[in-house]
């Protein structure tokens, strides 16, 4: 039983550890000798590298434990949480949310219902659940990002499929279009700055189009990711602030309305793709 | 007169065909402002008025990623032409060097950025410029050889300078910051920035 996760483990930091090696040689190797059709080509041959193996595997495992572990001055698990198809359902679950919750009266995304659950079932306070939802790169690692890595790891294959026939839900959908064209702050950036159209790059940085069905099914599905950059695992609501912050607008909170109502813009629209994640990205 | 009866009737008529289920534009927008307040709160160099758009933003964020009209586009343009303010001086280039390190900095604005700290142009995450770095992004046009395919002489200065003050001035929407308007870069690093467009020494036109 202790075996499995060991194993995978030393896969996984092996893996890790000559991808990190390349990730190097590419670095120094493809700006100052190849042309720029050749260092596109050599990023892409670095991000094929990197999908041999993922890191990720490590916190879908860290996450199942921590899932069903009992914690809590009501010292439960979550595995009687109800991400939306009812209590223990882990199975398939994301590719249906964000999704109208009765119980909340509200519209919520993964993140803010496990939040939900750890108050509601396992009686930890709102503050408490609160305390590292982002890891710090080393030791300080995020039993959220660990949770939302096994729970999106659930539904891995499964076609996204996120309804709108409640009110609040269709209403979500809308504020998140809003949201997305919203630009402003010192740079008048939005979302739609970067993300409006096809085949852009930030430096040699990919941008989807979230605009059209292909690009959001493409960008959504992929999403938790591996970043190998910050050596964490980082999910939705991660991306989402990250981007604001470039965006030079002030701090995103951690499952506020606007953040749901953004995810809610791109899960829907990535309805019909497989979800493909916990993915690795640079 | 006639345009009130207009408007009272198509809102009867949206009310009619659906109105619970589907809110007016108006009533998204407002929900959405409502929504923005309570959504993000301030840190670091970031206050929570950033959030509040001005007539341009506002404009621009209302077409919802299309092209604006010919006569909206007029009236964002004459408006944003008039914050352009040319240096006292008369000189419009500064030093290129300086501005090919503006072109390449990054930071700057954000709420993690050290409001001490350098605050860049960051043209390479958009554009091309100098040959030497190929790691450009390509949101903008690229801008290598801009005066020599251009010309160097004075107007197309001026539209250099006033384009990085205000490129809503001469493209309504424009993806690109108004760099002087919203005092991101003062005079002297506009004037560093396009003489790095301008200079003939530049490696821009090299």
């Amino acid at each position: 039983m202790i075996s499995l996760p060991l194993r995978l483990r030393t896969t996984v930091l092996r893996t890790l550890r000559r991808t990190l090696i390349l990730a190097g040689a590419c670095a120094v190797a493809a700006p100052a000798v190849l042309g720029q059709g050749s260092a596109v080509d050599e990023i892409a041959k670095y991000r094929a590298a990197l999908q041999d193996g993922n890191p990720a595997e490590l916190w879908e495992v860290r996450g199942e434990d921590i899932w069903k572990q009992q914690r809590g001055p009501k010292q439960a698990s979550l595995q009687q949480c109800d991400l939306g198809l009812g209590p223990g359902v882990v199975k398939g679950a994301y590719a249906r949310l964000p999704k109208y919750f009765a119980d909340a009266d509200r519209v919520m995304d993964l993140e803010t219902r496990i939040l939900w659950c750890m108050t509601t079932l396992q009686g930890i306070s709102a503050a408490d659940s609160r305390k590292q939802l982002y890891g710090n790169g080393n030791e300080r690692k995020s039993d959220m990002e660990a949770m939302v890595a096994y729970v999106t790891s659930e539904s891995r294959g499964v076609a996204m499929n996120v309804g709108l026939s409640n009110a609040k839900e269709a209403d979500m959908y809308r504020l998140g279009e809003k949201m997305f064209y919203f630009r402003g702050g010192p740079h008048d950036f939005g979302c739609v700055t970067c993300h409006g159209d096809d085949g852009k790059r930030i430096r040699l940085q990919d941008l989807p189009n979230l605009t059209t069905k292909e690009g959001a099914q493409k960008a959504y599905t992929t999403w938790p990711a591996y970043r190998v950059s910050q050596g964490e695992l980082r999910s939705f609501q991660w991306r989402l602030y990250d981007c604001f912050r470039q965006q030079r607008f002030p701090e995103l909170v951690y499952g506020s309305d606007a953040s749901i109502a953004l995810t809610m813009f791109l899960a829907r629209n990535a309805n019909g793709a497989a979800f493909d994640a916990p993915a690795i990205k640079r | 007169m006639r345009t009130k009866t207009i408007l009272v009737a198509t809102a009867l008529a949206a009310s009619i065909i659906g109105c619970a289920t589907a809110p007016s534009g108006e009533e998204t927008t407002a929900k959405a402002t409502a929504m923005l307040r309570s959504s993000f709160k301030a840190s670091g160099q970031a206050g929570l008025d950033r959030l509040d758009q001005d007539e341009t933003q506002r404009a621009c964020s209302a077409l919802a990623g299309k092209a604006p009209a010919k006569d909206v586009a007029e009236k964002i343009e004459k408006l944003n032409m008039a914050t352009i303010k040319y240096p006292a001086d008369g000189k419009l280039l500064g030093d290129w060097k300086n501005g090919e390190k503006l072109a390449q900095e990054g930071r700057g604005k954000q709420f993690s950025d050290d409001p001490a700290g350098p605050v860049g142009a960051n043209c390479y995450a958009c554009h091309q410029l100098a040959p030497q770095e190929l790691s450009y992004g390509t949101i903008g046009p690229s801008l290598y050889q801009f005066a020599k395919l251009r010309g160097y002489g004075a107007d197309v200065q001026r539209y250099a300078y006033g384009k990085i003050y205000n490129p809503d001035a001469y493209a309504a929407c424009s993806n690109m910051p108004r760099f002087g308007h919203q005092g991101i870069l003062t005079e002297q690093q506009i004037k560093d920035v396009t003489a790095l467009l301008m200079d003939p020494a530049s490696p821009v036109n090299n």
